[in-house]
């Protein structure tokens, strides 16, 4: 157990340091930041100084240890379009990023799973078969797509819900939230349905597979010849068993949600990390950009190795077959 | 948790936030929208047109500009030349920062002395300025390192901050990035302007209330100003359709049409200052992107005025820009000083002739070459960019577009490597003054002079040369217009450059509301009224 803690341990800060790495490299091949940074009528000789207090001069060996040894502190520098510490500006816009990710989180569960059981129960049903096409929408329609289309509907024609922005904010600490106010909730209904819509359509769709999987199998048989209400089987049996991959896809998709708001964020003008990471492209503020990618990275290892440790301790079989897998 | 306890927190909240929300109905809100940030509370962070005119609702200079751009007092009252190389300029009295502490001629001294400092952004614009000594409390004497007539022109844009307040935030220097220092002024202001900071949450909304005490003659009728970010363009349009916001400042080409058949909402266009143009790479030997090898085809004036006759500027103007753009054979727009209509004919389109004169040249079938393009930088660059390319097909040269980011195109083109062959650019005289545009873009590069640093495809005349020397100098104003008529002549008959057209701003506006629109692309609030 400890040794396959370790390996994991091991293979997550191998991950991280190859991150690091193409993180470091946008130093070298996005633009040029001092012309961001500087207006028209600077001087030559003010641009070199500049390029040269910010350590751009030095060879690619000694900047890239420079930014593994900070970014191991939790320190990316200084914006070169804000002029603040980059590890601050994250502080500030992660709450908004999470708390977007996690309601978008519920609302695909709370809405998908129900719709899975459904569909995967009445398949041939007009109602199942309908959701079945709608949920097709869900994949196909690019996000922003779907972003304008609801503020289209709600903000402009219907004028129901604010169409950009967090709405009022109240500070806990750190943590500033969106959430202790009516607006709050009507600023955060169309990002987090946006941001939903896909993830929701694959907890049904997976749900529905899994469903009709488990309804084949000679227990639910049983189980029915016994004489065991339709409900206590489907629910009691069935579903049961169908949650061990969906909590583990829903786990790994909550990194996928926290990475993917980007979209959502810029059409919703959400101020979270996605939104920053978008302004920081389009102004070369590579400080931000790299901080960003570690960041996202980060949260991808982090949760991986939680899934698979959690694996490890739920299922017994997937133990052996890993342990010998690994040859440990 | 008990899900009846959960019901009541429940219940607090929404009746926390129903509090939070009411109330404040009446107050005249003036709310706008923009695609980017000011990027700093501190007006010497950096010389871009939105910072400058976003921070000059907080903080004045000694000269401010009014309604046409014309230089009017601010801080200072009146000025005069007492010697040729001496501007004195009496200050107002009785001013008063936000913070209480009254304004005098120490304040100015001390925001010299900070915009020289580095991290500040604006020392350019001191170039022929050798020192600033204070008289009495009210009168200092600008020194000049040799005549200056159009010194009061060139301070507009330098905001004066208030000596006391930056030495007890420890502001007395400009935040400057690479020293890993955050300063106080960033995110925080005290100037002696129309507006007073009340909130500020960088990229999500700033809050401006008036200045109750402000010395001017108060033309707006305000009690609050929100200012939002909105990046993406199309939920901009969208929040001034649904009411949420009043005005957006930066308006996607696309919506104009949209906003203009929309009831209640107004579309505000005006010519910028700044000068859209394409340059051509005539100092290199041979060509760094060309199929001509051995030699420079660009050296050749016939080939220069071919590519000009080739490309159509009225079809830009009219098809790519949607008729938001205003067509210019000068390197500067109306508004500059300088400017005369007089020589702002462009030369006709010819394609017959283009034609004839490459071959002419020896290029009867013309040749390839590179370009460079911004493509996030000027309303439609890119798309201009690639009418350009199908118009020059026409004489047979073949144009391989390269369109990028500002970041890395900037990179490309600008000094120190002017790695370009063909380029797209766009200018505004920071002076609103001729003789920058022709410092800048005309003159010979010479990087120790500061002269020609962005005359990217190094343009050489050194008749132009002297003309620029002599136009910094001569202080008889009538003398001085016809010496910058000369020099732009020379450029443009010499087809040194092809200018192409000046972009319109497009505000929109809801119909309640009334803005001022200046070519500078400034947005003053002291002249927005909301009914």
């Amino acid at each position: 157990m400890i040794a396959f803690i370790i390996h994991r341990l091991v293979q997550s800060v191998a991950v991280m340091l190859v991150v690091a790495l193409i993180a470091f490299a946008l130093f070298n091949f996005v633009g040029d930041p001092i012309n961001n940074m500087v207006g028209q009528d600077t001087t030559a000789i003010q641009r070199d100084q500049l390029r040269a207090d910010l350590g751009l001069n030095d060879s690619v060996v000694v900047q890239f240890a420079r930014f593994v040894g900070h970014a191991a502190r939790g320190q990316f520098g200084l914006s070169y379009e804000q002029a603040r510490p980059v590890s601050q500006l994250i502080l500030e816009k992660m709450p908004a990023t999470l708390e977007l990710s996690l309601i978008a989180a519920a609302m695909a569960l709370l809405a998908g799973l129900p719709m899975g059981v459904y569909t995967g129960l009445h398949r041939e049903g007009f109602i199942a078969r309908t959701m079945m096409a709608v949920s097709l929408i869900g994949v196909s329609l690019p996000t922003f797509l779907i972003g304008i289309l609801l503020i289209l509907i709600f903000a402009v024609v219907l004028g129901w819900l604010p169409s950009y922005g967090r709405g009022p904010v109240v500070q806990l600490g750190w943590w500033s939230t969106g959430l202790l106010s009516v607006d709050g909730w009507r600023a955060v209904i169309l990002p987090a349905i946006t941001l939903a819509l896909f993830q929701m359509t694959l907890i049904m769709r997976l749900v529905r597979a899994e469903m009709l999987e488990v309804l084949r199998t000679d227990y639910i048989k049983f189980a029915r010849a016994r004489g065991l209400p339709n409900r206590v089987v489907n629910f009691g049996h069935a579903l049961k068993n169908t949650m061990v991959p969906v909590i583990t896809i829903t786990g790994l998709q909550l990194g996928s949600i926290i990475a993917f708001s980007i979209i959502t964020e810029s059409v919703f003008q959400w101020p979270g990390m996605g939104l920053m990471f978008i302004q920081a492209v389009s102004f070369a503020d590579i400080p931000v950009m790299s901080a960003y990618l570690v960041l996202i990275a980060l949260f991808f290892v982090v949760i991986n190795l939680v899934v698979d440790l959690l694996y490890y301790v739920v299922d017994p079989r997937l133990r052996i077959n890993r342990d010998a897998a690994h040859g440990n | 948790m008990d899900k009846r306890l959960l019901g009541a927190a429940l219940a607090a909240v929404v009746a926390i936030g129903l509090a939070a929300s009411g109330g404040a109905a009446q107050a005249k809100v003036f709310r706008w929208a923009n695609d980017g940030d000011v990027n700093s509370m501190d007006p010497y962070a950096r010389n871009e047109t939105f910072l400058l005119t976003f921070d000059a609702n907080m903080y004045e200079p000694l000269v401010g500009r009014d309604r046409s751009l014309k230089v009017e007092p601010a801080l200072a009252t009146e000025w005069k030349q007492t010697d040729p190389n001496v501007w004195r300029f009496k200050l107002r009295q009785g001013v008063k920062f936000h913070d209480g502490t009254p304004f005098t001629a120490d304040d100015v001294i001390f925001s010299y002395q900070r915009v020289l400092m580095p991290g500040s952004n604006l020392s350019g614009n001191f170039a022929t300025v050798k020192e600033i000594k204070k008289v009495d409390d009210f009168t200092v004497d600008v020194v000049t390192k040799s005549p200056d007539p159009i010194l009061p022109e060139e301070l507009t844009s330098w905001a004066i901050l208030s000596k006391a307040w930056c030495e007890k935030n420890n502001a007395v220097k400009p935040a400057d990035i690479t020293k890993n220092e955050e300063s106080f002024a960033t995110r925080n202001e005290n100037g002696t302007g129309p507006f007073i900071l009340k909130e500020r949450q960088p990229d999500v909304k700033t809050v401006l209330v008036p200045n109750p005490n402000w010395w001017g003659k108060k033309e707006h009728n305000l009690d609050e100003v929100v200012f939002s970010i909105i990046k993406d363009p199309l939920t901009r349009v969208s929040a001034l359709l649904s009411g949420e916001i009043d005005m957006i400042y930066n308006t996607p080409p696309e919506a104009t049409d949209k906003i203009k058949a929309t009831k209640g909402l107004k579309l505000l266009q005006k010519a910028e200052l700044r000068t859209i143009y394409l340059g051509l790479d005539q100092s290199r030997d041979e060509l760094l992107e060309s199929s001509v090898k051995g030699k420079n085809p660009l050296k050749d004036v016939r080939v220069r005025k071919a590519f000009y006759e080739a490309i159509d500027e009225t079809a830009i103007a009219q098809k790519v820009m949607r008729g938001f753009a205003q067509p210019t054979a000068l390197l500067i727009g109306a508004g500059v000083n300088g400017f005369d209509e007089s020589i702002n004919k462009r030369f006709p389109v010819n394609v017959a002739d283009a034609k004839k004169l490459m071959a002419e040249a020896g290029y009867p079938t013309g040749f390839e070459i590179g370009m460079d393009c911004p493509n996030d930088r000027y309303v439609n660059d890119e798309q201009i960019c690639q009418a350009v390319v199908a118009m020059l097909a026409r004489i047979g040269v073949k144009v391989n577009l390269l369109a990028q980011p500002r970041a890395k195109f900037f990179a490309k083109v600008n000094e120190p490597a002017y790695n370009t062959s063909f380029f797209l650019l766009g200018w505004t005289p920071q002076t609103y003054d001729a003789h920058n545009a022709l410092l800048s873009l005309a003159a010979t590069r010479n990087r120790e002079k500061g002269t020609g640093i962005f005359n990217n495809g190094g343009y050489a005349d050194p008749k132009v040369d002297e003309l620029v020397t002599q136009i910094q100098g001569e202080l008889d104003q009538a003398k001085r217009n016809k010496l910058i008529v000369q020099a732009l002549t020379l450029v443009k008959d010499d087809f040194g450059y092809i200018p192409l057209h000046q972009q319109q701003v497009v505000w929109a506006t809801r119909d309640t509301v009334n803005v001022v629109q200046l070519p500078d692309n400034y947005f003053p609030l002291r002249y927005v009224t909301v009914k």
